[in-house]
């Protein structure tokens, strides 16, 4: 009956592997309690890093994973969403009404521009769709380091927010469990809520016999064609849906930092961090997002205190010392990519899932 | 036509002709050169029509020489980008860290090479130029060969492994350049002989900017005989129509394919160098940031055709100083405006592949 229940809430598509369940299980217990456990403002920002991101990463999965489509416009849409809300908050000041006029047209700019880009190359070639989403999202990181009075261009722009949502709003006298209840709080839980209606969402959407077609379209264009499903609109609508997405993902992060900045939302870093997340926690099975963004914010912050520890141990030897910088940190995270494509193109999930299946396989019973 | 004392001869013979016209005749239509003088007509045309716009003719001038060097510069680097996907269908994201290691290893070759360049005589300086783009395309062919076996063979044929794979390369040839360089900025300062502007009339034309153009005209045309008079060129062209059959005739496609991507990334490096030049200062994202523009340019030129490169490069590059000078705001936008346009009006790029 729970299984039941909980296969139905999965969309069907269970972890499928006893130590994915248990990563998993250990993530959504880190980021439940993180306000609990953790005090500082930083694991806090760990914490909601991982909600928003695997919303972004996931939505990115769609089209990469799901679609066979490589979009380099994805932190676009996330940019756009950041965006939306910033500006209508600094313009309108802080209220909901703000917030909703916001996302309404961070909404419509992602849906318009995604359609106006997929009718412009899906038309062609898959190879054309990538150069497109390229040439577009650098268009747009520009026009927004030019837009000065509205984005704040390079400094970025901070802005209220409603006061319920910020620190200062404390609704209970008293702390409960070590925990000073406050709007930070509040916002996190809101955050994590959305998060995961978005995941599940997500799920939904890959399970569904739209995200059926979609595999079809992946594996072989053609046949789908011929099979009658017009390849051109499934395509076109999943594209809008991860821009959609990606741009839900980029109001949470805009809420809960109180500012956006070009270099962490339009910038192509952030594009290149979406992509490695997306590959190395497994393409084509949401799941992989989570293990990705976690892994990744994981080398981000440790990885980076190990090479200072190798490196400094290094220190006599010119060349590698230098390669083994802390800064140096995404060559190694580079590196570790190309060989995920190489050797595990599945990735962690897919890696974790063919670790389950064979031992079943092996195994007498 | 046909002789009475050859018609036994011929008959059959024509008549084969015939069935196989039929059966080419679209095909052949399809990659006639239909239209052709078009895209070079539209460049010109657009450069004209600047005229009244920007109105002052010594501006003009001005603007399209630099337009000119600008495309000439994007044409040297994006060519081997667009040989590489027309030859072996391999989309090459990683091309923009050939551009930066050029850059990078010209900055270092000029110091070491300062006082050839900076204090001996002009002819010194330009030997001196000369030995920093031959050292500057020897490492990035090295580079590129390197980065053929390590990224590019193992994916052959399936292109969105190849996307991701070199956009994992261009990461780490980028990390490495820093870790070898450093993250300061990068200096590239212009010998006296080719700094500087010298007027004609009233016009001022600024020195490099002319060694960038005939630089490039020399190498286009050099490239067009290449392909055009050359058994390798006709090897390569025959490669990029279809490679099997290249194959089946019993020539080693594969080691042509490696020449190109070697002497495409060698190229790049040239390129890399010259935009060092010509900017004189740069950071670690100089690939990454013309990345987007050499993509525009193959897209737009036609996937695997030198002339297509050429001529999107130009068209790409006179559009955007035209648009920066007369509406600096939509600069921004002038690329995707660019290729969009194009796009539309042929969806394939200017260019059939091979030409």
């Amino acid at each position: 009956m729970l299984k039941n229940l909980a296969s139905h809430f999965f969309s069907d598509d269970l972890p499928r592997s006893k130590w994915l369940s248990l990563l998993l299980f250990a993530v959504l217990l880190y980021v439940v309690t993180a306000p609990f456990v953790f005090s500082g403002a930083r694991s806090l920002n760990v914490a909601v890093t991982i909600c928003v991101f695997l919303v972004l990463v996931g939505s990115f999965d769609l089209l990469l994973g799901y679609s066979g489509m490589v979009s380099f416009a994805h932190a676009m849409f996330y940019g756009i969403g950041a965006y939306g809300v910033a500006i209508a908050l600094h313009l309108m000041g802080p209220g909901w009404g703000a917030i909703l006029v916001g996302v309404a047209a961070a909404a419509a700019t992602s849906a318009l521009l995604s359609i106006l880009m997929a009718l412009v190359s899906l038309r062609v070639k898959a190879i054309f769709y990538t150069m497109t989403t390229l040439a577009v999202a650098s268009a747009f990181g520009a026009l927004v380091l030019r837009l000065n009075e509205l984005t704040g261009g390079d400094d970025g722009r901070s802005f209220k927010v409603p006061e319920v949502l910020t620190p200062g709003f404390r609704p209970f006298e008293e702390p409960f469990w070590g925990l000073t209840f406050t709007g930070k709080t509040l916002t996190y839980y809101l955050i994590l809520v959305l998060a995961l209606a978005l995941f599940f969402l997500m799920l939904r959407i890959v399970n569904s016999r739209f995200g059926r077609v979609l595999e079809a379209l992946r594996e072989n264009e053609f046949r789908a064609e011929a099979l009658g499903y017009r390849t051109l609109a499934y395509r076109m609508a999943i594209n809008t849906i991860a821009a959609l997405i990606a741009t839900a993902a980029g109001v949470l992060m805009s809420l809960w930092l109180r500012y956006v900045g070009p270099q962490t939302t339009v910038g192509f870093n952030v594009m290149l961090n979406i992509l490695l997340m997306s590959v190395i926690g497994g393409l084509g099975t949401v799941y992989g997002a989570i293990l990705g963004v976690v892994l990744f914010v994981v080398a981000e912050n440790y990885l980076q205190l190990l090479l200072l520890k190798v490196s400094a141990a290094a220190s006599g030897f010119p060349v590698i010392s230098h390669l083994l910088e802390p800064d140096r940190w995404l060559l190694w995270f580079g590196l570790l990519f190309v060989l995920v494509v190489y050797f595990f193109p599945t990735g962690l999930v897919g890696r974790l899932r063919e670790i389950a299946t064979n031992g079943k396989i092996s195994s007498p019973s | 036509m046909i002789t009475s004392t050859s018609v036994a001869q011929e008959a059959p013979q024509s008549k084969v002709s015939t069935a196989e016209g039929a059966a080419t005749a679209p095909l052949a239509a399809l990659h006639a050169p239909r239209g052709n003088w078009w895209p070079p007509f539209l460049v010109a045309t657009l450069a004209i029509f600047a005229l009244p716009l920007v109105g002052a003719f010594p501006t003009w001038v001005t603007l399209t020489l630099a337009g000119l060097a600008m495309g000439m510069m994007l044409f040297i680097m994006a060519s081997g980008l667009s040989l590489v996907f027309g030859l072996m269908d391999v989309m090459n994201l990683g091309h923009a860290a050939f551009v930066a290691v050029g850059a990078y290893v010209a900055s270092s070759v000029a110091g070491a090479l300062g006082g050839l360049l900076y204090s001996g005589t002009s002819s010194g300086a330009l030997l001196g130029m000369v030995i920093v783009a031959i050292a500057a395309m020897l490492s990035t062919a090295v580079l590129g060969l390197v980065f053929e076996r390590l990224f590019i063979r193992p994916v052959y044929g399936d292109h969105l492994k190849q996307i991701l794979i070199t956009i994992g390369a261009m990461i780490i040839v980028e990390q490495l350049v820093l870790s070898f360089w450093g993250t300061q900025q990068m200096t590239l300062v212009l010998p006296e002989v080719v700094r500087g502007t010298f007027t004609l009339g009233d016009i001022a034309v600024e020195r490099f900017r002319v060694v960038a153009v005939v630089l490039g005209l020399v190498l286009y045309l050099g490239l067009l005989l290449l392909f055009g008079r050359t058994r390798i060129g006709l090897l390569i062209r025959a490669g990029v129509e279809n490679r099997e059959m290249v194959q089946a005739l019993g020539y080693r496609i594969q080691r042509v394919f490696v020449g190109v991507f070697v002497a495409g990334a060698a190229l790049a490096g040239l390129g890399g160098a010259m935009w060092g030049f010509y900017r004189e200062q740069f950071t670690a994202a100089v690939g990454a940031d013309l990345l987007v523009q050499m993509l525009i340019i193959v897209v737009i030129g036609g996937l695997g055709s030198v002339r297509g490169c050429f001529v999107g490069a130009l068209l790409l590059a006179l559009v955007q100083t035209y648009v920066n000078y007369l509406l600096p705001d939509l600069a921004l936008v002038s690329n995707v405006a660019v290729m969009v346009a194009v796009l539309l009006w042929r969806p394939r790029g200017l260019y059939a592949a091979g030409t």
